[in-house]
């Protein structure tokens, strides 16, 4: 076993893991964050995506201990004080799910497209979003979210 | 699934990287970035008793500039190599083939120097490695550390010069400023490995080509390099027709795949369609 010191959703956490843990198995089975979901579990789909100091990962594709010393963002942790994150506000005006498996890495990974590129092109956008897979194939609205999502938290940043 | 139980080491330093390799040897594995090494752990493909992860050397991070010279870590990922306009200006061609590796989030963990060790045939690293005439830096016991050049980094099917008890520590990319550049990748799917990719670099001069340099990704058991079209493009226009003379040729002597994504000969063709198509690309026409 090893020590790992993680923030994960800006709480503090202390845990003794297996080195073989992925980081999804602790958020999900430690930490009971299963907002997480694991999809094929060979890093195609994305649905497990979350942020590593602040940057996107597939997090079946990074051990815990890996994680050691850094802090981890989950879709748990997007809405602040029970308000939805723009980009979450985006996705259910926008009816950007149809069965929700991927929304929760689908979420995670438009927020770093938007971090990264505030006012990104529709192509920009779905590149942006190739390592994500919906399996409904619904991603005509998720990419209209996106877009949504962008207007809005650049007017937001206007008029804060 | 899981990967079967290993015991995890992360060294602060090269010195203590290269120890836990002397004392664990076969045994061992070591961790870059993991993209490709944690599927296989998790497949069970592998199960080491030990891993050591690199991810804590500071020193094996990082691009810089040295001379004529750009020296990039083995642990810098993907994404920072993206982000450095040092490479996009000195090494286009790194930038473009770099673009096109799998999706956001893995080129947020995976690292040149995993993938180059990793030597998959179909990884979109090796091709321009060769094309720009890379020089890797290799650590060994006691401090010592020896320069292999891209030629002969590439042994076989997941093979590199990199022995054991040995770390590729520093990737060492020539200038090539001010030459164009071009990595066309034909995939079927969205973020999957090349079914063929041609790594193309070129040095104009008044619309002509002054210098060519090519690279092909899964033509084969390692990344190869095609000479004789580099040496027929020296001098030619930079139009269709010129172009598609000097690389009919690109696929001779190679001996690439045949699977579910294509057959030997289907791939055979692509390579000189690319081919063209990047060279083309490249010089900007």
């Amino acid at each position: 076993m090893t020590r790992i010191n993680v923030t994960v959703d800006g709480v503090s956490y202390s845990d003794e893991v297996e080195p073989r843990t992925l980081l999804v198995q602790y958020l999900r089975e430690s930490l009971g964050k299963t907002g997480t979901v694991i999809g094929c579990d060979t890093s195609n789909c994305g649905a497990c995506t979350v942020h590593l100091d602040g940057t996107s990962v597939k997090s079946c594709n990074v051990l815990a201990v890996q994680a050691d010393g850094h802090e981890v963002t989950t879709i748990e942790g997007l809405a602040v004080d029970g308000e939805l994150h723009p980009v979450q506000q985006a996705f259910h005006e926008c009816h950007a799910l149809q069965c929700g498996y991927c929304t929760p890495g689908m979420i995670m990974q438009a927020c770093d497209v938007l971090k990264n590129n505030p006012d990104p092109s529709e192509q920009e956008i779905r590149e942006g979003l190739e390592g994500n897979l919906c399996r409904c194939t619904g991603y005509h609205n998720i990419v209209k979210a996106v877009q949504q999502a962008a207007t809005s938290m650049s007017s937001q940043a206007v008029s804060s | 699934m899981i990967p079967a139980q290993f015991d995890y080491l992360a060294p602060s330093t090269v010195q203590e990287a290269i120890a836990a390799l002397a004392e664990h040897g076969d045994d061992a594995k070591v961790l870059a970035g993991g993209q490709s090494l944690l599927p296989i752990l998790r497949m069970r493909l592998n199960a080491p008793g030990v891993v050591i992860d690199l991810g804590r050397i500071a020193e094996l991070q990082g691009v810089s500039e040295d001379g004529d010279h750009l020296v990039i870590g083995a642990m810098t990922t993907y994404a920072a190599v993206l982000a450095s306009g040092a490479v996009s200006t000195h090494a286009a061609l790194l930038s473009k083939a770099i673009a096109t590796v799998a999706d956001p989030q893995i080129r947020h963990r995976g690292t040149i120097g995993g993938a180059l060790v990793h030597a998959d045939p179909a990884g979109d690293v090796g091709a321009p490695a060769l094309a720009l005439e890379a020089e890797l830096v290799i650590a060994g016991a006691d401090g010592s550390t020896r320069t292999v050049a891209a030629e002969d980094f590439f042994e076989d099917l997941f093979t590199t010069a990199v022995g054991e008890g040995e770390l590729l520590t520093q990737i060492r990319v020539p200038k090539h400023t001010g030459w164009g550049a071009h990595y066309e990748k034909f995939v079927r799917v969205s973020h999957q490995w090349s079914i063929v990719g041609v790594a193309a670099t070129v040095r104009s001069e008044g619309g002509s080509i002054a210098e060519a340099r090519v690279g092909l990704t899964n033509m084969g058991s390692t990344p190869l390099r095609a000479r004789s079209v580099e040496e027929a493009l020296v001098g030619q226009p930079a139009t269709d027709e010129a172009v598609r003379a000097a690389v009919a040729s690109v696929a001779d002597g190679t001996n690439p795949p045949s699977d579910l994504n294509g057959d030997s000969d289907y791939r055979k063709h692509l390579a000189t369609v690319l081919t063209r198509r990047a060279v083309l690309a490249a010089a900007g026409a």
